[in-house]
């Protein structure tokens, strides 16, 4: 048996399941404190369920807790950064990128020492030991513990990296330090980024995961307990705790692989409906279809490959006002349970329509009976404009696709929706999200590039292969489960020879125990 | 004489990824450096070639190599500066400014940074009007400028300079060197009067790549069509909208290749485009039939945002609109068309007609 929690801005949701079969889902309002909501979460799923807690194999937790701390320049950690590659470099110095507010938050310190790769495994120039031990002194000096290391060309060669970590850390015993290379992908400054705001939220998610492991033990439940990553696998909690800023855009992706996991469907589009936006995805072979282009994380630029999904402002808690007809994008969010009309507030709100239409009867739908039968029907014709335009604007082709609805808010949608094949709203479509981490699998990605001069193609493929492989098992995951479900090879344009870049991602059932 | 700051930087660097027709590199890390050059330096002036003396010498500065090396093993900054000053010893006379040697693209942005960091000026012209993938693509080739003297330079604080019998054996040369400097090298080239660039550059590249930059930006805030503003900006034809239904890459002699097939949306329903690329979009054909070549820019953009998309971002599924714009009448001469037309890529049997002639 698997608990899959899911803390979202709004709501934390949480369900339990035995193998393919949900057992029990329950929503619960997210509370400030995010380790008191899913003490509140596992409190009604077991009171629900009756479940016994010593029966539980795995608690996988999703979190948007430092995705927020990174948007709302919160609860971070003062960082520096240390880069490995002169005399590269000079003219783009580390979180020149960064918005004003968020670098004075971190602090904007940083330093460059010699060091760095070239593509082809070359060094740039020796790693200078005095250079990094002087370095170290300087931080240590000014009391920062938040240390970022990166290096030209890491994905191909770790070691510059790791050979200063380990001297910062002879300096520094309790710095906590993040390696750009454990982190990300080819683009030195995207990469870099994305280990600094990973070590200005360490304190945070050491805190945060301490804070879930106390609610567990409330609990009393001794199971291991999992973290979603972006890409829709796990991380186990001490390694999350090393890592937060994988957690970045976790809610979509379990949602987008709940929808899959619930419909029994791998090639669709997915329509999530939430309380103030619909989030609008598509699955390929049962994961989601990532998003080609650099993605902003708090105004910050970073690589992570993040799902493809397109954001319209409509939700359960979306405004409507009938004159001239509007529906969202302003919405009353997380305040819908006392600000819409049949909750007893004054605003109307798209789910008093769904209620006065008679689709659902929650709150008091007394308070809606008076609502006209034209804006009724103009509201539901615009929703379903907003739907079809969206799942329109992510398909792929032509020929009609299945369309899973999935979310709190799926009520809204009630008319058929253009292009769809057929449109499937699963049972427990409402905690998706929960569900997409209660099932999620391990994964190991590689990203470098490789010299076609030294090996074959198909050597070089294969030696992707086993890294991601092996990157996977390394993870947590049954070796005997890990299949590769995505090759990327890009040939390095505008240069002779024969250098290729080549992504691998390999994913596993959780190895048990 | 008008001024660029850090907004015109980011103007030019979207206009200038438009003219790269698929390729040329993303602008984002020369935007970066221009910008952050401007910030600590103060702005560049950009001057059009009538302002300037006729005897004024012109030294162009530009990024070789491949653009997925330039985002991680970003340039010292010196090292372009190196490369413009050895070009100037060599000749042993000043330099008046530097240019753009290529509008699309990233070398649109790169000699910005040079000329804020010398407080030197930019002339507002380039020799392409777009990418080429090769460095004697230039309309300087066409009008017997040479390349030569170039100076090429790493971070380290190495200088190669060369001199050569023709434009065509420096790319052979410069191309072996760039691999040795770590598949990136810092160079300057083609050094011309004002008044052979008069007859030989592509006059206003830079303001007209501002002008589409600004254009998407705007029409993204207006709320109005991006792809119908932008093809209007640039006096472009819309060649089709549909979307990217199968993307096919291979690699031969170091050249990215590839095919891009797309199925028709809206008035384009049924009909089903093949778009051709070698490191920037080569050729368009719509059921078979040639539409499209270079060297007339194929601009393929985000039908929503009227964002380039590159041959390297081109995926599945994109919703894209394809634009024809005709290229500079110096490409359609039988010179131009000798070094850039569709035989030089390897189709000897499509003739070129321009985008105008099919589409007014």
């Amino acid at each position: 048996m698997r608990i899959g929690i899911d803390v979202g801005g709004t709501n934390t949701d949480a369900v339990v399941m035995d193998g393919a079969r949900v057992v029990a889902a329950i929503k619960t309002p997210t509370t400030a404190n995010v380790s008191d909501g899913i003490t509140t979460a596992l409190r009604s799923l077991v009171a629900e369920s009756g479940l016994d807690v010593s029966a539980l194999d795995a608690v996988m937790i999703g979190t948007t807790h430092f995705t927020n701390a990174v948007v709302e320049r919160k609860r971070l950690q003062p960082t520096t950064c240390i880069r490995l590659g002169l005399p590269a470099t000079v003219s783009l110095p580390p979180m020149v990128d960064w918005p004003d507010d968020l670098a004075e938050v971190v602090g904007s310190e940083h330093y460059l020492a010699h060091g760095g790769h070239e593509f082809d495994g070359r060094e740039i120039s020796p790693f200078d030991e005095a250079e990094i031990r002087d370095i170290a002194g300087k931080i240590k000096a000014k009391g920062i513990k938040a240390i970022a290391i990166s290096s030209v060309f890491s994905p191909v060669n770790t070691t510059f990296e790791e050979q200063a970590a380990a001297i910062v850390r002879d300096v520094i015993p309790d710095a906590n330090i993040t390696l750009s290379s454990t982190i990300g992908r080819i683009g030195l400054l995207e990469r870099e980024n994305a280990a600094i705001m990973n070590a200005c939220l360490r304190d945070l998610a050491l805190r945060t995961v301490n804070g879930f492991k106390t609610a567990l033990a409330e609990m009393e439940i001794t199971a291991p307990f999992y973290i979603s990553q972006n890409d829709g696998t796990l991380m186990n909690a001490d390694f999350a705790a090393d890592y937060p800023v994988l957690t970045f855009a976790s809610g979509p992706t379990n949602s987008m692989r709940g929808a899959a996991f619930l419909s029994g469907l791998k090639d669709a589009i997915v329509v999530d409906v939430g309380g103030t936006t619909t989030d609008i995805g598509v699955l390929q072979h049962g994961f989601p279809r990532v998003a080609a282009l650099a993605v902003d994380i708090g105004g910050v630029r970073t690589n992570f490959r993040m799902p493809d999904t397109l954001s319209i402002g409509l939700g359960g808690g979306s405004m409507v006002s009938a004159d001239p007809l509007r529906v969202g994008p302003q919405s009353v969010g997380y305040e819908l349970t006392s600000r819409a009309r049949v909750f007893g507030g004054d605003v109307m709100t798209t789910t008093d329509i769904c209620v006065a239409a008679g689709h659902v009867e929650i709150g008091d739908p007394g308070r809606v009976a008076a609502v006209d039968a034209a804006l009724i029907d103009a509201v539901e014709t615009r929703i379903e404009e907003m739907i079809n335009v969206g799942v329109d604007r992510m398909k792929t082709s032509a020929t009609p696709m299945p369309v899973i609805i999935v979310g709190g808010g799926s009520i809204l949608v009630q008319r058929p929706v253009a292009g769809a094949s057929e449109i499937v709203k699963p049972e427990h479509f409402a905690v998706a999200n929960a569900i997409g981490a209660a099932i999620a699998q391990i994964g190991g990605e590689t990203d470098r590039i490789f010299s076609l001069a030294e090996m074959s193609r198909d050597e070089a493929l294969a030696q992707a292969k086993q890294e991601a492989t092996d990157k996977a098992v390394a993870a947590g995951a049954a070796p005997e489960t890990v299949e590769i479900v995505e090759v990327e090879e890009v040939p390095l344009a505008y240069l002779p020879g024969n250098a290729t870049r080549i992504m691998v991602k390999a994913v596993g059932d959780l190895a048990e125990g | 004489m008008r001024l660029l700051h850090e907004q015109n930087i980011e103007n030019i660097a979207l206009g200038a990824a438009v003219l790269g027709t698929g390729g040329g590199g993303d602008p984002y890390i020369g935007m970066l450096m221009a910008k952050k050059a401007i910030r600590d330096y103060g702005p560049v002036e950009l001057y059009t070639l009538d302002e300037l003396d006729d005897d004024d010498l012109i030294v162009p500065t530009a990024m070789m190599g491949a653009p997925t090396v330039m985002v991680e093993k970003m340039p010292n900054g010196d090292d372009i500066i190196n490369a413009f000053q050895a070009v100037g010893k060599f000749i042993g006379k000043p330099i008046r400014a530097t240019m753009s040697i290529e509008a699309g693209g990233m070398n649109s942005v790169v000699p910005i940074y040079l000329a804020a960091r010398l407080r030197l000026p930019m002339v507002d012209c380039d020799g392409m009007g777009r990418a080429f993938p090769e460095l004697q693509m230039v309309t300087h080739t066409i009008y017997g400028i040479d390349a030569t003297p170039m100076a090429m330079s790493d971070e380290r604080g190495n200088t190669v300079l060369m001199e050569t019998v023709s434009n065509q054996w420096t790319e052979t040369f410069a191309r072996s060197v760039t691999v040795d400097m770590g598949a990136m090298a810092m160079i300057a080239l083609y050094a011309a009067t004002v008044r052979e660039l008069k007859e030989s550059a592509i006059i206003g590249t830079m303001s007209k790549a501002e002008i589409i930059g600004e254009t998407i930006r705007s029409a993204r805030v207006n709320e109005v069509d991006p792809v119908k503003t932008v093809r209007e900006s640039v006096g472009g034809f819309e060649v089709f909208k549909g979307k990217i239904s199968d993307v096919e890459r291979r690699t031969e002699a170091g050249f990215a290749k590839g095919d891009a097939f797309m199925e028709g949306i809206d008035e384009y329903a049924g009909q089903r485009l093949q778009l051709s690329f070698q490191n920037e979009h080569l050729m368009v054909r719509i059921d078979g039939e040639p539409r499209v070549t270079v060297p007339d820019l194929i601009a393929v953009l985000d039908i929503d945002t009227g964002e380039p998309i590159t041959t390297e971002s081109m995926r599945y599924g994109y919703r894209v609109a394809v634009i024809g714009i005709p290229c500079d009448p110096k490409w359609r001469t039988p010179k131009g068309l000798a070094l850039v037309g569709p035989g030089y890529f390897g189709y000897d049997d499509v003739e070129y007609v321009p985008v105008e002639t099919r589409y007014r």
